[in-house]
């Protein structure tokens, strides 16, 4: 397989591999980071490609893995701050800004999910995945990420409604 | 759409029951200019799963590894290049030195021909020396002309 027949290939989700990179890993340049990770650990596979039937949930697969490999390994580089009551109780100006555009509020709210719920929602509702492929990208069953996807969108609902309110009120 | 048919459809959403077809029933609803004021507060929800769709990873793609492969090759064609040619060139240097060894076993010829061969480099530095007695000449007509 040359360059050009593999970047065809990977045409129809690489856009794919990026937001959910973007999902878990939220900062664009480390999501940008793990896309190119992942498209070159398909390029080195490149002989036994074909031997997937499905390369997307794949590529889905080893992008999920990865985020979360990097993920874990930011948290066991990184000192916490144990008192983080130092911030400034007023909103930035930049906050303001975001928090006038509900949007982004989702956005937010949803990085604030369990992982894992993000992975879900990210590949449901926004890629629109039908269940059978988001098991198999997972390795989870259908019904436990059923009642995840319930449970996350719930929470969003339940902070939505929240800010909702607060902004009437 | 009906207000009780999108209400219930919500419902079934948040119990994450509903197909694609009616998630994305919900989401044409939602980006439509009829939303009921009760449903309101979800507009952003699905407004944004539209938006968010519409990222694109716009960063080159690094595959590096063919190339690889052929600077390897040109690597490898050129160290064969080059062994082939210095083994031609040795090979050929061990002839040359072969022939024209210059052994003799006779000591008396031996000795006859480094005679030659001495004489015949004190011939050669002579005609050096000859040359030499023209600054000599020089020498002499500067002496003549700047008198001290």
């Amino acid at each position: 397989m040359n360059q050009n027949e593999f970047v065809e290939l990977i045409a129809p989700f690489k856009d794919k591999v990026f937001r959910l990179a973007k999902r878990l890993l939220v900062s664009t340049e480390e999501a940008e980071d793990a896309t190119q990770e992942v498209l070159v650990k398909l390029w080195n596979k490149n002989e036994s490609l074909n031997t997937y039937n499905s390369l997307e949930a794949f590529a889905m697969t080893i992008t999920k893995n990865y985020c979360l490999d990097q993920l874990k390994s930011k948290r066991a580089t990184n000192l916490k701050i144990v008192h983080n009551n130092f911030t400034d109780r007023e909103a930035g100006l930049q906050q303001k800004m975001e928090d006038s555009d509900s949007m982004s509020w989702v956005e937010k709210i949803i990085n604030q999910l369990p992982e894992q719920q993000r992975l879900i929602v990210q590949m449901r509702d926004i890629e629109q995945y039908e269940f059978a492929e988001i098991a198999k990208i997972l390795e989870m069953n259908e019904t436990a990420i059923r009642v995840a996807l319930s449970r996350a969108r719930k929470t969003i609902r339940e902070f939505m409604t929240k800010t909702h309110s607060y902004g009437i009120g | 759409m009906e207000s009780d048919k999108t209400d219930l459809l919500i419902e079934k959403y948040f119990q994450g029951e509903t197909s694609i077809a009616e998630e994305k029933e919900l989401r044409d609803y939602f980006s439509g200019l009829n939303v009921a004021q009760h449903l309101e507060q979800y507009r952003p929800l699905f407004g944004y799963f539209s938006q968010a769709k519409e990222q694109k990873f716009k960063q080159k793609i690094p595959l590096q590894s063919n190339k690889r492969k052929v600077a390897w090759l040109s690597i490898a064609a050129s160290v064969v290049v080059l062994l082939s040619i210095g083994t031609y060139a040795y090979l050929n240097n061990n002839e040359a030195h072969e022939q024209n060894l210059g052994t003799f076993d006779d000591p008396e010829v031996a000795f006859k021909e480094t005679q030659k061969a001495l004489a015949l480099l004190s011939n050669h530095v002579n005609t050096g020396i000859e040359s030499v007695q023209y600054i000599e000449e020089y020498e002499h007509s500067k002496n003549l002309i700047f008198k001290q």
